[in-house]
């Protein structure tokens, strides 16, 4: 195999002339967690109140956690990434468009509420399994108690839903986490965007994919370090 | 506005987004699948197996494919097919691989992960007395995987290995970052040819929605036909 390693490739100068290679891989991780993060805080609440729906008694409420979860499950992620970057501003009144055609950073705007609205609908999935898996007598105590449905829901059976679906929820931020990814098609450089451009910068394709898949590998296990500790740290003592 | 919606420009490219867009999407879902699950099926075995090495090696491919985003993976591939392929036929140079091999391997690699764990979970979930039953009646290890474990296993995990196809089938939209013609593919081409990107996007999501749709639809009432009650 005639392929030329040269691992020193991360220190040289990088043809955007504001750092080394290395700089470049780093700011697009930076672009990457920061994408993760605030697309989670859409995810989580908005994922919440619709998994709520999905398990309260109305056949309304019901009706719309079903059909919000049914319609961001069955479209691809890419493809809604397009419905949002390229289709939403062009429905909208014009003006309106026009604005968020000349925001800046639009691509990392698109892309944290795209990856928020398309990872609610799996969070809307835990919580309901979570909030399903409990006692039906845990619901009619907090009723028995004089709770109105929104405490009820509040002090008893999403602290108790959100423990038991915890482990299920760190996957489901890795798996936003690694989505991130697909947000390089509208021009987000989060770190496989950038691993891709060094690697057309310096031909050094291995080397800059190893970089990032390492990069990636040392997220993952520092979400699911945090995540064993987060769970030891709100476990309810004497339960299990 | 939406009032200059243009129904011509899907209608007159539909026999190139389904003759040759659905025909690539739905040709690399159905080898990747079929691909997929069987080396997840041997992933599966070689993780549950008591050789020494093998199952932490089946483990770590497992956990590595399961941390890296798929648009990685993708041009990983990409770029390391043809190596691969050059130090298998023995040739100097990396040799040509065409858009659509690689793509199959790139999935076939990579949903492996993903169809191993639940074949995982399918094997396990055979009780071990009809292994050690098998074993006695004078079955090798083979002979028992493929008479007994295997085939209760898959009838299990069909629904989760369905749904899990579905997935890939969503997926398979991805290969659009190495510029292939899949569904996808070919809707922003057009797109971008006629400058009609609200028409064919939206009209991509539709389908793709209803055939995703259906396809959960109809994995759920298998599910529960094929339930085993016990």
């Amino acid at each position: 195999m005639n392929y030329n390693w040269n691992w020193r490739i991360f220190f040289d100068a990088s043809p955007e002339g504001n750092g080394t290679y290395l700089d470049m891989l780093l700011s697009g991780l930076m672009w990457t967690i920061a994408t993760a993060l605030c697309s989670w805080f859409i995810a989580f609440f908005l994922g919440s109140l619709i998994g709520v729906l999905r398990t309260l008694p109305s056949k309304t409420a019901n009706g719309i956690g079903t059909a919000y979860v049914e319609l961001f499950r069955n479209v691809p992620l890419l493809v809604q990434m397009f419905l949002w970057y390229f289709v939403l501003p062009e429905v909208v009144p014009t003006q309106l468009g026009d604005a968020i055609k000349q925001m800046p950073d639009a691509p990392f705007y698109t892309a944290v509420v795209c990856l928020g609205f398309f990872t609610a609908s799996r969070v809307a999935e835990q919580v309901r399994a979570g909030i399903q898996s409990l006692p039906r007598g845990q619901g009619m105590a907090g009723t028995a108690m004089g709770f109105t449905v929104y405490q009820t829901y509040r002090y008893v059976l999403l602290p108790n839903a959100y423990r038991i679906i915890l482990p299920p929820m760190t996957s489901e931020f890795l798996n936003n986490l690694k989505n991130t990814s697909v947000a390089l098609t509208i021009g987000l450089l989060e770190l496989t965007a950038r691993a891709r451009s060094m690697q057309e910068f310096s031909f050094q394709v291995f080397e800059a994919f190893t970089a990032a898949t390492l990069l990636y590998v040392i997220i993952n296990l520092v979400v699911v370090t945090a995540a064993t500790y987060l769970e030891r740290a709100v476990a309810i003592p004497g339960q299990r | 506005m939406l009032s200059n919606f243009d129904f011509n420009v899907i209608l007159s490219s539909l026999p190139y987004l389904f003759g040759q867009g659905m025909v690539f999407t739905v040709t690399l879902t159905a080898m990747a699948a079929v691909g997929g699950v069987v080396i997840g099926t041997l992933l599966a075995m070689a993780r549950l197996s008591s050789v020494p090495g093998l199952s932490h090696v089946a483990k770590g491919y497992v956990e590595l494919c399961r941390s890296l985003p798929l648009v990685l993976v993708i041009f990983w591939f990409y770029f390391l097919v043809p190596y691969i392929g050059a130090y298998v036929t023995g040739a100097s140079t990396p040799i040509q691989v065409g858009a659509f091999p690689s793509a199959l391997i790139t999935f076939m690699a990579f949903e492996a992960a993903y169809f191993s764990e639940i074949m995982r979970a399918g094997i396990q979930s055979i009780p071990k007395g009809q292994t050690g039953a098998a074993l006695a009646l004078g079955m090798n290890y083979w002979q028992t995987m493929a008479n007994v474990v295997l085939p209760q296993a898959f009838r299990n995990m069909l629904p989760l290995l369905l749904t899990q196809t579905v997935v890939l089938f969503q997926d398979t939209s991805l290969v659009y970052v190495l510029s292939l013609t899949d569904f996808m593919g070919a809707a922003s081409k057009v797109a971008q040819r006629d400058g009609r990107l609200v028409e064919m996007y939206i009209f991509a999501a539709i389908v793709y929605f209803v055939i995703c749709f259906t396809a959960s639809f109809l994995v759920r009432r298998l599910q529960r036909r094929v339930a085993i009650i016990r």
